[in-house]
């Protein structure tokens, strides 16, 4: 990691399902959520831990800030225990349903009202929601320079870094100008555990709530009513696609579930 | 931008509420996709779009625009247009010749505002998916994320698109009602492109973008082509997958043999990427990347939920895993319950004899050239 001069790091975070010990109800195929705990956006860690390691070559400091329900403060203290300094939570009857769009601009009312910042760092995206919309939203609303898909921040200085971006067909090495934002993917860190000291300095940290009202955003741009998009319809599509399974149990047998593989792909015409 | 020289730059984006400009069910605007062009070449993704694009223009009776930024070659505009674009409005300014963001997203928020399209589509690329969100916020208008289906809603005329969430374990359908444009992105290989018909008529607008458009505060010092083997999953045609079935590092090459005889992409697990088999630009799934291939074939993968939500839009999945009780049997088409390592050099030794009896050469041939299939 590239020593920077010190920087104020804003990173916002989600609070999300803990998808990899969901199972799945095999006959409806639909997930079993009951009794899932709650956890970082898991691509949010890797947000957190640059920011952490900047802040620390410089002598800067991070605000990890998230939008949720109550509960979502547990994720700030997580933040907290890693070794952000300070978090705030914007949670509220009036942000409840709120789609990217209107995330984005919670999140840079919140952004604008903390102390300026140099750096905004995001995950590429959450794993519930999927979409990466926020974090170039962000961007928008605050007129600042965004780079998505940031695999590392190779030097800073005179208020600019370098980046890499990863794309479909390589890597680009780019200089932003901050402030700025950035989407970090997983490359770009490998997110530390908690220490029992961090964790202690969590419990004793005031996580501040704030509302529509205290980071001055239009109640009308918030919440289901705010927000451009409509869900209209959810479906579980089933999952079995009742595929032929052979289990061979003689070379003879391997050799044919072997021509089988050859025919489909002769099937499909990519031979 | 053209014939406005007085159009100032946009307005600074203040957090602020919003006036939506509403739709109606008889609103004539174009639909629009957003081409992209890498090096001057017009890339598959913009070909896809067009066919979804022609199903929507053609179903509310209104036309179909690509929208090209950046320098490219007169082929690709002409290309646009025999798969389907009624009007291409090609943006050549030098400053749009690499994507970076503001240029890019000052043009399009311009182009948008002037004309005033009812749908814009744009690939989940790595730009789609950035300028998108972008413009979609300048605009003040919904935008939805990675698509697999698209339609028309009848008696409304709203856009209805339908995404995978949570991981793929649900299809959310959304809409736009009180905002337009409607914009979303689509998953790349999601659609086939419609066959060029080169009788095809279309018109192509050259704009210019003034200066101001196309200042940048970010500048692309280098770029690194990523090695051929492909990083570019979400667009390939066959993907070979590997996993920890395959036990060690050395073993993993198995999955770079079969997929250079074969001219695919490589993927990974999770597991094999976070023990350092190969790097994190071949991970396949929630927290790598979402693949929709003609056929993707996998061998020691168990399928992880989070696994499974990579692959689920796959057209064709072929499993090779020695555990019959491994989840991946459950959405595979053809599986073989067997191990690996006696089920794979076999499997590449009856490829080999395979192309030997069509008569292609067996060693040159497979690594490089156009990827298997050859799907268009």
């Amino acid at each position: 990691m590239a020593t920077l001069e010190a920087m104020n790091i804003v990173i916002p975070i989600k609070q999300v399902p803990e998808t990899s010990k969901v199972k799945m109800d095999p006959t409806t195929g639909v997930m079993v959520r009951q009794g899932v705990e709650a956890i970082i956006n898991p691509l949010d860690l890797y947000a957190i831990e640059v920011g952490i390691e900047l802040a620390a070559s410089g002598g800067g400091r991070t605000t990890v800030i998230s939008m949720g329900p109550p509960a979502a403060e547990t994720a700030i203290r997580e933040a907290i225990a890693m070794g952000c300094d300070e978090g705030g939570l914007l949670s509220g009857r009036e942000f409840a349903g709120s789609d990217t769009w209107a995330t984005s601009y919670a999140l840079a009312r919140a952004i604008a009202t903390l102390p300026p910042c140099d750096l905004i760092l995001c995950g590429e995206r959450a794993t519930d929601g999927d979409t990466g919309q926020v974090g170039p939203g962000i961007a928008a609303w605050l007129d600042l320079p965004v780079v998505t898909y940031v695999s590392g921040i190779l030097r800073g200085g005179e208020g600019r870094l370098v980046v890499r971006r990863l794309v479909e067909d390589g890597c680009e090495t780019l200089e932003v100008e901050l402030p700025c934002v950035l989407t970090v993917v997983k490359e770009a860190a490998y997110p530390r555990l908690p220490t029992l000291r961090g964790k202690q300095r969590a419990r004793a940290a005031r996580v501040p709530v704030w509302t529509a009202a205290d980071i001055g955003a239009d109640v009308g741009a918030l919440g289901l009513e705010g927000s451009p998009t409509r869900v209209v319809k959810i479906e579980s599509p089933t999952v079995a696609r009742h595929g032929q399974i052979c289990t061979p149990k003689d070379p003879g047998q391997v050799e044919a579930a072997v021509e089988g593989i050859i025919a489909y792909m002769e099937k499909l015409d990519l031979l | 931008m053209k014939g406005k020289g007085k159009q100032a730059a946009p307005k600074k984006a203040q957090p602020r509420a919003t006036v939506p400009h509403l739709g109606s069910a008889q609103e004539r605007g174009e639909v629009w996709v957003l081409a992209e062009q890498r090096g001057g070449i017009v890339q598959r993704i913009s070909f896809e779009l067009l066919a979804r694009g022609r199903a929507l223009a053609d179903r509310l009776a209104v036309e179909l625009t690509a929208v090209l930024l950046g320098p490219t070659a007169q082929p690709g505009l002409r290309e646009l247009i025999e798969r389907g674009a009624d009007r291409v409005i090609h943006v050549d300014a030098a400053a749009l010749e690499h994507f970076l963001g503001e240029p890019h997203m000052r043009v399009l928020e311009c182009l948008i505002k002037a004309r005033r399209p009812q749908i814009v589509l744009a690939g989940a690329t790595t730009t789609g998916r950035t300028l998108m969100p972008l413009v979609a916020v300048r605009c003040r208008t919904g935008l939805t994320a990675d698509c697999t289906h698209l339609e028309i809603e009848a008696g409304t005329g709203h856009l209805l698109q339908v995404r995978p969430a949570i991981g793929g374990n649900i299809m959310a359908t959304i809409k736009s009602p009180r905002h337009r444009p409607q914009m979303a992105t689509v998953r790349p290989r999601s659609m086939a492109p419609l066959k060029a018909d080169s009788k095809r008529r279309g018109e192509i607008i050259i704009e210019q973008a003034p200066a101001e458009l196309l200042a940048s505060r970010i500048r692309r010092l280098s770029f690194e082509a990523a090695e051929a083997d492909g990083a570019n999953l979400p667009e390939a045609p066959v993907i070979i997958a590997g996993g920890r079935g395959l036990k060690k590092r050395e073993s993993f090459g198995l999955i770079h043999e079969l997929a250079s005889l074969l001219g695919a992409a490589v993927g990974a697990s999770r597991d094999a990427v976070d023990r350092g088999w190969i790097g994190y630009p071949h991970q396949v799934g929630l927290s790598g990347k979402t693949v929709s291939p003609r056929l993707y074939l996998c061998a020691g993968i168990s399928g992880s939920v989070q696994h499974l939500a990579g692959i689920k839009t796959a057209e064709n999945i072929i499993a090779i895993n020695n555990n019959p009780d491994a989840p991946i049997f459950n959405i595979a088409d053809y599986g073989v319950v067997a191990d690996l390592f006696e089920v794979l050099p076999l499997l590449m030794k009856k490829l080999a004899a395979y192309k030997a009896a069509k008569g292609e050469p067996t060693e040159s041939a497979p690594a490089r050239g156009a990827p298997a299939g050859g799907v268009s």
